[in-house]
């Protein structure tokens, strides 16, 4: 019924018309300042950073090309049309990215362990000293706010190059970031069967294995799956830093131009970064079934 | 208390139910063998690290000293250097996102389910925003030093083309959980096309994605502190320097200014994130 809207006389309209007209102005004059704020950031930034679209402009090519380059073979043939030649080197990457992988398991496991032991430190309904959870979330987002690759670079100096300073960069950033996350579920527990137990007079130990375990564990499992997944893809440039897996041969195979072992080696990365995602998704998929 | 408790006569409680009181032999076993497997891997993962088990005792009282040289930090006399470089990082980081977002809008625009339905178009987006986030950051950073030469402009490149891969899927994925309601309200009062988009998604999606904008910028300041260790720009050219060098206590210094600049990115962009989230509940 589009005739039967009532309007308002204007003698009541007008207070209500200039109200909206002041907040319409006043959410206007917010936006404006924002957008003249976050300008002036990017123009400060721009400087700062040496940004210089005319270069960009000028060398745009040379990214579009380098994609070129890279599915190109020596011969000058596209790599698709001799896979033999364009994986020659697919044993050692192979082996190397198995590498990757191991590293990024084992310090997620490790990682995993430690956070595990500090996490229910760091939750105050499970540990009644203040200053004991205070040391352990400080010392958590410690290891969680440093890189890994720059725990890389520190452990490579102490401990030589390889896997090793690797591993235990990965574990050592794992333990703050899943630390976080697990402290934050238990925190957030169902509180009556730790009373329950408590009361039954159970143990330190006792209580956390029989009241808090089981409404954590499947979480718990799911974030340090995520977790690996990540530190898979982390792990692929700590070999930039001379820290084992698959990054050394990537980091010579671009600062050496040789454009099909990149793409090479960055087809192998991919695939085996999707087919992890998507089985740690499944995985992680049956696992938040299984804790409902 | 414990003494008065009240008997229970377990035996007689067994013998009633039993179903409750045998073990799971099959449930058990299955957590024995997903363990036992776990430790294999893990333990095999050693031997095939070729691990140089001589190094370890004197790694770690190395990294003992290390940390021992680290006390007190200083930065020596670069100071104005360093905090140039974090500058330098926190801009890369800035305008590394920004680049990125306007990349990923329209084409996670299109990879959205709601609004190109066809698989076909879709689907060809999704698989190359994974392709684009499988490579990590400091790699394209190699790859645009290549084109633009050393310095910070390959870093924001860098962070753009990673968080573009990022960005995309979660704007995707946004706009696919948007409700379809509010448009449909918009058109059932006379407004149509533009006008849906205007006042009936916008207002929707985009702060959860300015929202999202503004934590990648926080991710993106760890990022960026990283990406000059290859020599895309920023604080983490200076820092593996020092740590080549040995120079501990510049090392701590770099390592504590980034920390600092790091929680104070997070508790701004916080702040932000709050009222962002706050004016959608109650709009002003």
């Amino acid at each position: 019924m589009p005739g039967a809207v009532v309007l308002l006389p204007d003698r009541q309209l007008d207070p209500l018309r200039q109200a909206y007209r002041r907040a319409a102005r006043a959410r206007r004059l917010q936006a404006i300042a924002a957008v003249a704020g976050l300008t002036v950031l990017i123009g400060l930034s721009a400087i700062q950073a040496e940004v210089d679209p005319k270069t960009f402009i000028a060398k745009l090519g040379g990214f579009t090309s380098y994609f070129d380059r890279m599915a190109t073979l020596d011969s000058g043939a596209r790599v698709w049309t001799d896979p033999a030649a364009w994986f020659w080197s697919f044993r050692r990457s192979a082996r190397l990215i198995g590498e990757t992988i191991l590293m990024a398991y084992v310090g997620t496991m490790t990682g995993a362990i430690v956070a595990f032991a500090l996490n229910f430190v760091a939750s105050p309904n499970l540990t009644g000293r203040a200053w004991l959870v205070f040391a352990a979330r400080r010392l958590l987002e410690f290891c969680r706010t440093v890189p890994d690759i720059v725990f890389a670079l520190i452990f490579v100096v102490a401990f030589g190059l390889g896997p090793l300073p690797g591993v235990l960069a990965i574990a050592l950033h794992t333990a703050g970031a899943l630390g976080k996350q697990f402290f934050e579920t238990t925190e957030n527990i169902d509180m009556k069967p730790v009373e329950g137990l408590r009361a039954a007079g159970a143990s330190y130990v006792q209580v956390i294995r029989f009241a808090a375990l089981p409404q954590v564990l499947a979480s718990f499992a799911s974030f340090a799956l995520l977790r690996f997944e990540i530190n898979v893809r982390g792990a692929t440039v700590l070999g930039f830093v001379g820290a084992g897996g698959i990054g050394q041969d990537l980091m010579e195979a671009i600062r050496k131009f040789y454009y099909s072992d990149v793409s090479a080696i960055l087809v192998l990365i991919i695939g085996v970064v999707m087919t992890i995602d998507v089985s740690t998704q499944l995985l992680r998929r049956t696992l938040i079934a299984e804790g409902r | 208390m414990s003494g008065t408790s009240v008997d229970v006569d377990i035996a007689a409680l067994r013998a009633r139910h039993p179903a409750l009181f045998a073990p799971n032999w099959r449930r058990r076993g299955l957590i024995a063998g997903v363990i036992a497997v776990m430790t294999a891997v893990y333990v095999g993962a050693f031997a095939a690290f070729d691990v140089p088990w001589g190094r370890i005792g004197p790694g770690f009282r190395q990294l003992a000293w290390f940390v021992a040289e680290m006390v007190p930090p200083d930065p020596g006399d670069h100071l104005v250097t360093y905090l140039n470089a974090l500058g330098e990082t926190l801009a890369i980081a800035l305008l590394g996102t920004l680049l990125g977002a306007l990349l990923a809008l329209p084409l996670g625009v299109m990879a959205a389910r709601n609004v190109v339905p066809p698989a076909l178009f879709r689907l060809p987006i999704k698989r190359f925003f994974d392709a684009v986030r499988g490579v990590d950051t400091l790699v394209w950073a190699l790859i645009w030093i290549n084109v633009v030469g050393l310095g910070p402009f390959a870093g924001v490149l860098a962070i753009a083309t990673s968080d573009f891969g990022a960005l995309g899927k979660l704007i995707a994925e946004i706009i696919e959980s948007a409700d379809l309601k509010q448009p449909e309200g918009v058109r059932a009062t006379g407004g149509r096309g533009l006008a849906e988009v205007r006042f009936g998604l916008m207002p929707q999606v985009l702060p959860v994605i300015a929202g999202q904008i503004l934590y990648f910028i926080e991710s993106n300041t760890r990022s960026a502190t990283i990406i000059g260790v290859v020599g895309a720009g920023g604080i983490g050219l200076y820092l593996s320097e020092q740590i080549r060098v040995l120079e501990w206590r510049q090392v701590s210094f770099l390592i504590l200014l980034i920390l600092l600049s790091v929680a104070a990115i997070d508790f701004i962009s916080g702040k932000l994130r709050a009222a962002l989230a706050g004016r959608r509940v109650a709009p002003a």
